[in-house]
């Protein structure tokens, strides 16, 4: 076994019992890089020479007997949460130079643990897709098939987590961005409770949507990375004031006692019969580890994809307004006045997709439509939260499928932008109503792509989270493989 | 049409975006497709629904009214495309 094998648990025991440096470990996931980053494109920009002096520093810290489990670990991060006088691009031209003045708060916590950030990795534009496909740097690949797409807006994240180039990532995710990618390459995704973690640093996409999450390999090293960002922060007013609980407290075997709700209306039609029997066979494992199945109901889940493209792309084109030519980034040179100057730096340093929200946005809120639009999605919305809470009333958590078709190829839908949105449907309502998700692997397709499923709990229940999923990675005992990656 | 070419071209003047002929009718055929889908909101009766702006909500998150120390000078303007000593420079205004 290389060492880019490992999960962080394993990693942290061999540093720990010296078995293992962090220089090795890390040189061995630079190695992986190089040999697979021309296939998969993870990531838009990699610091091999400071991963290397950072390694050097966690092995001194270990030597010191100091540095708890992230301490020498090689992670790559998303290129939207923002690095320190280090290129953070958003997947944008727009931000093609920008160099934030400061770290985010999960950035400083990951350095604080002694972290080994290897690179910042490819995502949609302003994290606006759900295959990375609109990033204007580089497409990342499926490293279980190249040419099927890595899944998004993080896919970058999930690529280089499921292929070994390191062994963890965090991503962020405003309807599904750490979930799905993580389903579509056979990995754990958590999107943490709104509020939960600090978005101080993290460029914004849709505020009251946005949450950053880890990409792991199991279910444990997902406590791991979550108890190392989850936290109030005074610099992000949204976070919120909750003490973080001990996250490797719920990994342990047996669910008596806890109601897993299986709600109708995800399992009618587009769901794939193959995503449908590995979340099927989900419920028969957390079954037989002493779960009680019950049947409920979110009878607004048709509405989410609705709601969720106006009131997203409302908060985009405000959030977005600030890419101007003026403080930071490109700046299209030659126009005659300022408004021509916005004008002309926002039309080339924008990608498609985001000029499509950011129309749809603004239309949703100007004069004259924004009761039609934004203010009766945002009523639905409520509708949606309303869901979630009778279904707590009968359960502890929901399982369902991430995404209703494994990877697909390349292209596919890349013309079709509705039927791209629908791809999201099962996991917008999260988002909508603050709640946590976690995305597990479940199983293979015939033709051998991951197949995730979806847990959602109520708000701050991050640890039945965590229970369940180390509950169901432990009955379905799939085989942990990393991909070859064949150019 | 639930939406025209002419009030696509008013958005994107609203939104500071510039589009060619060819985007612009591209945008307003994907636009319609997409406010056709959303319409299906109209379904639901809402009336007296509170509207969620934030699915958890805080309110008010006050700090103490002190001075603290912000980001310098020369590091907010360092990512400018344009700028002298102070501030950031534009085109001409007036």
């Amino acid at each position: 076994m290389e060492p880019y094998e490992l999960t962080i648990t394993e990693a942290d025991s061999l540093l720990a019992e010296k078995k293992l440096s962090s220089v090795e470990l890390t040189r061995s996931c630079l190695e992986r890089i190089e040999r697979t980053e021309e296939a998969l494109c993870s990531f838009i920009s990699l610091d091999p020479d400071q991963a290397l002096q950072t390694a050097v520093q966690a092995d001194r810290r270990r030597d010191r007997g100091e540095g708890g489990a992230l301490c020498g670990i090689p992670l790559s991060i998303k290129d939207l949460l923002c690095t320190k006088d280090r290129t953070t691009t958003c997947g944008s031209k727009i931000l093609e130079n920008f160099k934030p003045p400061y770290d985010a708060t999960v950035v400083e916590k990951l350095n604080e643990c002694g972290a080994v950030i290897v690179g910042k990795a490819a995502m949609d534009e302003f994290a606006m897709g759900s295959t990375s496909e609109n990033c204007a740097y580089k497409i990342p690949s499926n490293p279980w098939d190249i040419d099927c797409v890595a899944g998004g807006s993080s896919g970058g994240s999930a690529a280089s987590v499921a292929s070994g180039q390191v062994l963890g990532s965090l991503g962020s995710d405003t309807g599904g961005s750490i979930r799905q990618p993580a389903s579509l390459c056979g990995i754990v995704g958590m999107k943490p409770t709104y509020g939960r973690v600090s978005r101080y640093g993290l460029v914004a996409f849709a505020s009251s949507l946005d949450q950053i999450g880890p990409l792991t390999r199991d279910v444990t090293d997902c406590a791991t990375m979550m108890q190392a960002i989850c936290g109030y922060d005074r610099r992000d007013s949204t976070s919120v004031e909750q003490p973080v609980e001990d996250y490797h407290s719920f990994l342990s075997e047996g669910l008596q006692g806890v109601r897993i709700g299986v709600p109708r209306e995800y399992f009618t039609r587009g769901l794939d019969p193959e995503v449908n029997q590995v979340v099927m066979n989900g419920v028969d494992v957390l079954k037989s580890a002493g779960a009680e199945i019950v049947e409920v109901s979110i009878p607004h889940i048709d509405y989410c994809v609705a709601v969720y493209y106006l009131i997203a792309p409302a908060e985009a084109s405000s959030n977005l307004a600030r890419y101007d030519g003026v403080a930071y980034g490109f700046r299209k040179e030659g126009a005659q006045d300022l408004v021509d100057m916005y004008k002309d730096t926002r039309s080339q340093g924008f990608g498609p997709e985001v000029k499509r929200r950011i129309l749809i946005g603004t239309y949703a809120l100007s004069s004259g439509y924004y009761d039609a639009y934004y203010k009766k999605a945002s009523q639905v919305r409520t509708l949606i939260l309303n869901d979630f809470k009778r279904a707590w009333e009968s359960c502890d958590l929901l399982i369902s499928p991430v995404s209703p078709t494994p990877a697909w190829k390349k292209g596919e839908k890349a013309d079709d932008p509705l039927a791209m949105y629908l791809s999201d449907i099962f996991t917008l309502s999260t988002n909508l109503a603050g709640l946590p998700g976690l995305s597990v692997p479940g199983g293979y397709s015939s033709s051998g792509l991951p197949i995730g499923i979806q847990l959602q709990g109520p708000h701050f229940d991050e640890g039945a989270l965590l229970k369940c999923g180390f509950n169901l990675e432990r009955g379905l005992s799939l085989e942990r493989k990393i991909p070859a990656i064949c150019a | 049409m639930r939406i025209t070419s002419k009030e696509v071209e008013h958005v994107a003047h609203l939104a500071r975006l510039h589009l060619d002929s060819e985007e612009l009718d591209l945008m307003t055929e994907q636009l319609d497709t997409i406010l056709s889908y959303v319409a299906k909101l109209e379904e639901l009766d809402t009336d007296g629904i509170e509207p969620t702006t934030h699915a958890f909500s805080i309110t008010n998150a006050f700090r103490e009214d002190i001075i603290e120390t912000s980001l310098d000078q020369d590091k907010a303007l360092a990512n400018g495309p344009d700028h002298s000593d102070d501030s950031f420079v534009v085109p001409r205004v007036i």
